[in-house]
């Protein structure tokens, strides 16, 4: 009994002037977002929002974990979400919720013992809702970025035909176990699909091989011999020669080249083509 | 440290904790050298080095921390960067300092070519207690 009765005393203070609280509500927020999302927009969300709490509390639903509140978690969730993917910030997400609380604030003022106790009670159950907000905003930004870095991976490893039977990998950036193995895969699955028996690795992207990433070029290499392919590694700069000496790290029979075309005329070579250049014939 | 941190600033930290780290470890070294104004094969020495110990705090060490800095000796200037870990530490350093000797499964070159990478390299490692290497590049 005790506990319906805080329930109708929240929705005492929130529907107490129902038009003007939730209006009030939306210019706070809107004001807070710096024009960065329309006015009307925020209206409607926060319009529903603020009908699913009152809906809520008029059920019963003073915590923000308990059934009643479920819709009222569904609309927030979406409007994190909506924020994480629109690059908001933590804050400017979690002052939709918090603002209601500030706007309520004068009806302190004046107010009745129990209207005081009551906005305490409802400041907690924002309070947990802002919390909420948080959580889902940083899982939909971790999800964002998961699926950044998956779609990095997928894209940053191309390979490409540079003639018939010989294909390249240009790599970027770091190499770590998983790029490696994506790398090694997409090459094994071009030489099979191209027929090509002349693969190149072109490391000018990567800023430092260390071991690791030398251990994974070595591995990839293998593989492809395995399949029948000449291996070539270009794209080796001046400075990474030098640390890959002072490393210690042996490439052995493997065969590298300074540059891509370099690389690219050794596999013409090899595979029987001759280049040759015509003289005084120059466009 | 064989020398002390550059007056005028704090020598930045940052965790090793997962494979990421060893990444913004990187990062923090390379933007270091660059500031030391390293040639271009000195900060890609440093900056390897500094790659492959990151990498044995992570594996070996089980996760730990970097420091890293300006420093200066003597007039000169210089980069360094401290690598602590609390692991297992190491029972045998020659052995570890071995050229092609691995506990795991690299190439046994990281310990041992992150020393000829650099000009100076501390290691200080007791069973039990954890690891600290600190190694310095000093500007031409």
């Amino acid at each position: 009994m005790a506990k319906q009765g805080t329930g109708s005393g929240l929705v005492g203070l929130l529907s107490a002037d129902e038009g003007s609280l939730a209006d009030q509500w939306i210019d706070s927020v809107v004001g807070s977002l710096k024009g960065r999302i329309s006015k009307a927009e925020v209206g409607r969300e926060l319009h529903e929002l603020y009908g699913a709490l009152v809906e809520a509390l008029r059920a019963g639903g003073t915590d923000a974990q308990s059934q009643e509140m479920s819709e009222t978690r569904a609309l927030l969730t979406e409007l994190s979400r909506n924020r994480a993917r629109q690059g908001f910030t933590p804050t400017e997400t979690a002052i939709s919720v918090l603002a209601l609380k500030r706007v309520l604030e004068p009806a302190l003022n004046g107010g009745s013992a129990a209207d005081v106790a009551a906005y305490l009670e409802l400041g907690r159950l924002l309070d947990d809702l802002a919390l909420f907000t948080l959580e889902t905003y940083a899982r939909a930004r971790e999800e964002i970025i998961s699926a950044q870095a998956v779609q990095l991976m997928e894209l940053s490893t191309p390979v490409v035909k540079l003639w018939d039977g010989v294909v390249a990998v240009p790599l970027v950036g770091t190499l770590d176990s998983a790029r490696t193995q994506v790398v090694m895969e997409k090459l094994l699955q071009a030489l099979v699909e191209t027929g090509s028996e002349q693969a190149i690795i072109d490391i000018t992207g990567v800023p430092a091989v260390d071991t690791q990433v030398a251990q994974h070029l070595l591995k990839t290499i293998v593989a492809a011999r395995l399949m029948g392919a000449d291996c070539t590694v270009s794209g080796i700069r001046p400075q990474i020669a030098q640390t890959i000496v002072a490393l210690g790290i042996e490439f052995g029979d493997i065969v590298t080249k300074a540059t891509l075309a370099d690389a690219l005329k050794l596999a013409l070579t090899r595979s029987g083509v001759d280049l040759v250049t015509r003289g005084g014939d120059q466009r | 440290m064989t020398a002390a941190w550059a007056a005028d600033e704090e020598p930045q930290t940052q965790n090793i904790a997962h494979n990421d780290d060893v990444v913004r470890a990187r990062q923090q070294v390379r933007t270091l050298a660059q500031r030391c104004r390293l040639s271009l094969v000195d900060q890609t020495k440093f900056i390897t080095a500094a790659s492959e110990l990151a990498r044995n705090t992570l594996v070996y060490g089980g996760g730990g921390e970097l420091r890293s800095g300006l420093v200066e000796r003597e007039g000169r200037r210089g980069v360094a960067a401290v690598f602590e870990d609390s692991g297992p530490g190491i029972p045998d350093i020659d052995l570890a300092m071995t050229d092609g000797w691995t506990s795991g499964g690299g190439l046994g070159l990281g310990l041992s070519g992150a020393r000829r990478l650099v000009d100076d390299f501390v290691l200080d490692t007791e069973v039990g207690r954890g690891t600290t290497v600190t190694i310095v590049k000093w500007a031409r």
